[in-house]
């Protein structure tokens, strides 16, 4: 008895929680296609989530480029293929590491804003005054945000993680392990197919999606003061994390699978 | 009656989860009168106002604007219904982001009223009717005191000249004289612009000064409410102790005996 309400009230805040998630991303979108746009909000946003996160998604890109093209020339060793290093270097960071690890580090940086700048203006009641102000939250707050990271991450930042990832790669190759540069590259690009570049920035386009939408959404609905905007933060951050993981499976089943 | 009020409500009701805040609300305020709710703390006046802007869902009732029904409407209507709208929150909710003329301005700019380059010079003005000087716009909300934000809040408030003005406490936390000088300004506003005013607030001599009507909140209904002259002989005991601040009467405050 007792266990069948408790299941039944679970089941019920999750479906409650899905369609209101559900909503908000409807309500984003409808907002991001329809006029007015606030371009001024967009090119800050533009700047802070693209620009601002650059130095730690090329530093994360530039080791773990590295770091690959160690472990692939070691690996490989064990079976003479040693010369492959330069096609899995490539199609590891560019199908996979580059969006991945990219979009988790700005889940970090940009959803966990998000959710406290939100949040706080939520808690502070200046959501509210904003709607009082002809001004729609929706338009001014939401869509920006969405429609800056959705863009900057493919269009800045996964292209650029991919460069420095592969360079990573190149320079331990090259530097340390004793290929030859030209070598190197001609095989790099011979390998890389124009698909697995669709298939980064399509993963880039749907993680910043996600990410700031997580990060609006519950900043949105963050309540009760300080302690509700740090709730909120870690659950951005976390969701969006989920969600980057889950749809780059879902991604890369459709590009991929045969 | 011959004129329709600006504001009706009926029965309307508001709870969060199992708390019931507001039970049945019926009230009536004319085009240009000034209406005054008074009440104990946490008896559901800010609800009240979050109600009919729109801002919270009641569970049922009516809340008509100009003889039109405003719950359940669409999003463009009731962008246009809160568009006479203008509120003076209780916490003032300034955007803590922009500076204070942007903040003054935020209704006007985003309403395409006013061009960017003029915005400093109206918010200047604004600001001076409610006795700030031109160099408080250009701090941010943060650099100012607790009195001041109320201020800046209720030059953005009035700064889009709005046909109804809602003013959650606006003479808490400042020293008398300013709020004398606030009494003055909202009575100015109601007398001379002809706008609608509700007020909520816990001075009284604030109510003496402002109010054509009156009305007090109890337990989420309205238990009296008539004319200002009436309220020092309204035979209601609630509203005598209200008045007259007295711990002893029918109203038990929800303190903690030791
Ligand atoms: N968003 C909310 N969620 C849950 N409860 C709320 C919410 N907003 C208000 N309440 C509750 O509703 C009640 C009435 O709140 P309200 O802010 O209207 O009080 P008030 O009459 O304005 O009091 P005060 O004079 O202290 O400002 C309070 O008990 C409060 O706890
Ligand atoms: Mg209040």
């Amino acid at each position: 008895m007792n266990f069948l309400a408790v299941m039944g009230r679970i089941t019920f805040g999750f479906l409650q929680a899905a369609g209101r998630l559900g909503i908000f991303a409807a309500t984003t979108i409808s907002h991001m296609i329809a006029p007015p746009f606030y371009f001024r909000s967009l090119i800050q946003q533009m700047m802070t989530i693209g620009y601002y996160s650059l130095p730690v998604v090329g530093l994360t890109a530039l080791f773990t480029g590295a770091a690959l093209a160690l472990n692939i020339y070691e690996g490989g060793s064990r079976f003479n293929a040693e010369s492959a290093l330069p096609t899995i270097v490539v199609i590891g960071i560019v199908r996979e590491l580059g969006p991945v690890l990219c979009g988790l580090i700005v889940a970090g940086r940009v959803s966990a804003s998000m959710a406290a700048e939100i949040g706080t203006m939520r808690v502070t009641e200046q959501i509210d005054a904003m709607a009082t102000l002809s001004t729609d939250p929706f338009k001014y707050l939401i869509a920006p945000r969405v429609v800056a990271t959705t863009l900057m991450m493919p269009f800045m930042l996964v292209i650029v993680a991919d460069v420095i990832g592969v360079m990573g790669g190149f320079l331990i190759a090259t530097g340390k392990l004793g290929f030859n540069a030209g070598n190197y590259m001609s095989v790099t690009m011979d390998f890389l197919e124009i698909k697995d570049i669709y298939a980064s920035l399509t993963k880039a386009a749907v993680f910043g999606f996600f990410i700031s939408l997580m990060g609006c959404y519950h900043g949105y609905y963050s309540r009760g003061g300080a302690q509700g905007v740090g709730i909120a933060t870690t659950n951005a951050v976390v969701s969006a994390c989920m969600l980057i993981l889950l749809s780059n499976y879902i991604v890369t089943e459709i590009f991929f699978a045969t | 009656m011959i004129d329709t009020p600006k504001i009706s409500l009926k029965g309307l009701h508001k709870q969060f989860g199992q708390k019931i805040v507001l039970d049945s609300i019926d009230l009536d305020i004319m085009p240009g009168e000034s209406m005054v709710i008074i009440g104990g703390s946490g008896s559901g006046k800010s609800v009240t106002l979050k109600c009919i802007l729109g801002l919270l869902h009641p569970e049922s009732g009516s809340i008509k604007v100009d003889g039109e029904e405003t719950i359940g409407m669409g999003r463009k209507d009731r962008k246009r219904i809160q568009e006479k709208f203008g509120m003076l929150f209780q916490s003032a909710a300034l955007f803590d982001s922009l500076p204070v003329w942007e903040n003054v301005t935020f209704g006007l700019l985003a309403a395409g009223k006013i061009k960017r380059p003029d915005a400093k010079e109206i918010a200047i003005e604004n600001l001076r009717s409610v006795g700030l000087s031109p160099d408080v716009a250009l701090l941010s909300p943060a650099e100012l005191s607790g009195g001041m934000q109320k201020r800046v809040g209720l030059a953005r408030a009035i700064a889009s000249k709005p046909e109804i003005i809602f003013f959650d406490e606006p003479t808490t936390g400042l020293d008398p004289i300013m709020a004398d000088v606030i009494n003055e300004l909202i009575v100015e506003r109601v007398k001379e612009m002809g706008v609608t005013a509700l007020t909520i607030t816990h001075d009284m001599s604030s109510v003496r000064k402002i109010a054509d009507k009156v009305a007090m909140i109890y337990k989420g209904n309205i238990i009296w409410s008539g004319p200002r002259n009436d309220i020092d002989n309204s035979g209601n005991a609630y509203v005598e102790q209200f008045i007259h601040g007295r711990a002893e009467g029918p109203i038990q405050m929800e303190v903690l005996k030791a």
